[in-house]
């Protein structure tokens, strides 16, 4: 299977090749946008936020596209034959294209969903449904048989894990898994032997949110092709943070939060080439997705309308869409380099006296995401001393126990950047983990 | 004193380096004795505690040792706790048990009695946490695996 990547005005792709990093001046524009970043905390010191791995923050024009929905257009979509649901379908359904051109696909593969989450809990789901013969012959390409195997990593987020690992539970097929190498990146050297004939799911982070590797996703889409299996991409991390043609990686499915890439919560995309969208039974039933009902039995509406049954979370996609649209004319590449100094920044913590990085130390095939460890002091307790002076990172297993457990770590803290994050703001966090061991007397 | 600095009390900090009653003790059934052990997580930070609490026939605590890991506020609460329980009976274990609880609510105010605050001795260290709703959980998980083994060795049952 071949695709061509077809390069549009306003695309990253184009942007990539004619801007470089964000300049001072686009910075100090961007942070400007977004009105969160101007408050201050703990006792009126300024925030620097290093937490958009977690949720990112929004710009003033996502904001006010959301309340401009509800002031303006709030209808139900895709019924009622007045003018505020024809305005709202259509404010509906351009956000949906926004988001499918930001991620190099076609509108009619991107599927509404509370976030990736639920996005990739449809595409598990869907297999079990498959699997009881739900779908008909349509569907047999999902059907999982004892014995069949599902691959996942040693670093997925447990989003990406726990799904697989209960569809494996429901089905009687074997979940596997490419491990973690030391420097945190995909071990791959065992990958003809875990990638098998066996294989029907790979499933993947695209970047991990713990130690913020980008995956080598043309090798593991490559090794998926060659037994058959189909794949999953979660993008959660990549999408918000470089750039991301899901035609060009040739993957199957994939997942994505609005709330990382500066858009509301409670929305998310899923993507999926579609042919596997048509032939996929769906997970969630009700009211929206249905053709006709009668007592005995439906049929179902053709995707992306299948798997997004009940009222919609409308005034969310339409920000999300809106959030990709302010992303696109940044320019994603421009933002990877961004990311890819801020990344540097940020690795230079691995020569203060006591701090381990758990992740790749050079600055290739990562994006601005570190986790570290301090020796003697406890992640939270790195966290409480960093917030004290307004840095905010996050503290725990940052819903990874497993890659957690592989470096031999309950916690890590964590600081993880955005387009409007600073190289500054990442030196104050250097400075005040220099200072961490001290307070709590670690020597 | 910063909050941060009310937090991390030289005896909070002291506790976490140097805990009191740290590594399990074999519960050798002492003639009489009840014995009963529990263990608590945080499932949001992964703090762990094994606790095992040692109860003589006339209701008091003989003995407490725990293993644990997570942040100083969590291991040093288990430690202080360790030595303000050795030896009290369990009404009193039970009152310690309120009193923490309503300081940890205080939200950084303290008790403002100064009988309770007496009883609950070098534990009054932890009031700064209250202000941090994100690390009461932290300096409560001692308190639950104590409770939680208490009610385990069955010795709340027959006091
Ligand atoms: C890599 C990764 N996958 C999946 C998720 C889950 O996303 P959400 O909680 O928005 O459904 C997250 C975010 O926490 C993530 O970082």
């Amino acid at each position: 299977m071949t695709t061509t990547a077809t390069v549009r005005p306003g695309d990253p792709a184009l942007q990539a090749a004619e801007s470089g990093s964000l300049s001072t001046t686009e910075l100090a524009a961007v942070r400007a946008d977004f009105p969160l970043l101007e408050r201050t905390v703990r006792g009126g010191k300024p925030l620097v936020y290093l937490d958009s791995a977690a949720t990112s923050q929004k710009p003033q024009v996502v904001l006010d596209t959301e309340v401009d929905f509800y002031e303006q257009r709030n209808a139900a979509v895709h019924r009622g034959a007045h003018q505020l649901a024809e305005e709202a379908t259509e404010a509906f359904e351009q956000a949906r294209a926004a988001v499918a051109a930001f991620v190099g696909a076609d509108e009619g593969e991107i599927v509404w969903q509370p976030g990736a989450t639920a996005a990739i809990n449809v595409v598990a789901y869907a297999f079990s449904n498959a699997t009881l013969g739900r779908g008909g012959e349509a569907a047999a390409r999902f059907r999982l048989a004892p014995g069949d195997e599902i691959v996942v990593t040693e670093a997925e987020h447990h989003a990406n894990l726990v799904p697989w690992q209960e569809l494996a539970a429901r089905t009687g097929a074997v979940l596997r898994w490419i491990p973690v190498a030391d420097d945190g990146r995909l071990d791959l050297s065992g990958l003809d032997s875990i990638v098998t004939e066996r294989t029907r799911v790979l499933a993947f982070g695209h970047v991990s949110n713990v130690t913020g590797a980008i995956a080598p996703v043309a090798t593991l889409v490559a090794a998926a092709r060659r037994v058959g299996a189909l794949t999953v991409l979660d993008a959660c991390q990549s999408v918000p943070n470089m750039p991301v043609d899901l035609h060009e990686l040739g993957v199957d499915f994939a997942a994505f939060s609005g709330h990382k890439m500066l858009g509301p919560t409670g929305v998310g995309a899923l993507y999926g080439r579609r042919e596997l969208l048509e032939a996929m039974p769906p997970t969630v039933t009700g009211g929206s997705m249905v053709e006709v009902v009668t007592m005995e039995a439906t049929t179902y509406a053709p995707p992306p309308q299948r798997f997004e049954a009940g009222t919609q979370m409308v005034a969310q996609a339409v920000g999300m869409g809106c959030a990709a649209e302010y992303l696109g004319e940044l320019g994603m590449a421009g933002v990877a380099r961004h990311e890819t100094e801020l990344a540097a920044e940020m690795l230079k913590i691995a020569d203060i006296p006591g701090v381990r990085v758990i992740g790749p130390l050079d600055t290739a095939d990562r994006l601005a995401v570190v986790s570290f460890v301090v020796d003697g002091v406890h992640a939270h307790d790195v966290g409480q001393v960093l917030d004290d002076k307004g840095i905010a990172v996050r503290v725990g297993h940052h819903c990874a126990q497993p890659l957690h457990r592989r470096f031999g770590v309950a916690a890590t803290a964590r600081a993880s950047a955005s387009v409007y994050t600073t190289v500054e703001e990442v030196v104050a966090f250097r400075e005040a983990l220099a200072g961490v061991r001290a307070f709590f007397g670690a020597e | 004193m910063s909050t941060l600095e009310q937090m991390y009390q030289q005896v909070i900090l002291d506790h976490a380096k140097y805990p009191v009653g740290r590594g399990l003790v074999d519960l050798a059934s002492v003639e009489g004795h009840l014995a009963g052990e529990s263990h608590q997580v945080n499932p949001t930070c992964g703090d762990e505690v094994t606790l095992r609490v040692d109860v003589t026939p006339e209701g008091s605590v003989a003995g407490v040792s725990w293993e644990g890991q997570g942040c100083s506020i969590s291991q040093a609460s288990v430690s202080v706790m360790t030595s303000l329980v050795e030896g009290a009976d369990l009404d009193e274990v039970a009152r310690l048990d309120g009193l923490f609880h309503d300081l940890m609510s205080s939200r950084g105010k303290g008790l403002g009695d100064d009988d309770a605050e007496d009883a609950l001795g070098d534990a009054t260290a932890f009031t700064g946490v209250s202000q941090y709703p994100a690390r009461i959980k932290c300096a409560l998980l001692g308190w639950a695996a104590l409770k939680d083994s208490l009610a385990r060795s069955g010795a709340l049952a027959t006091s």
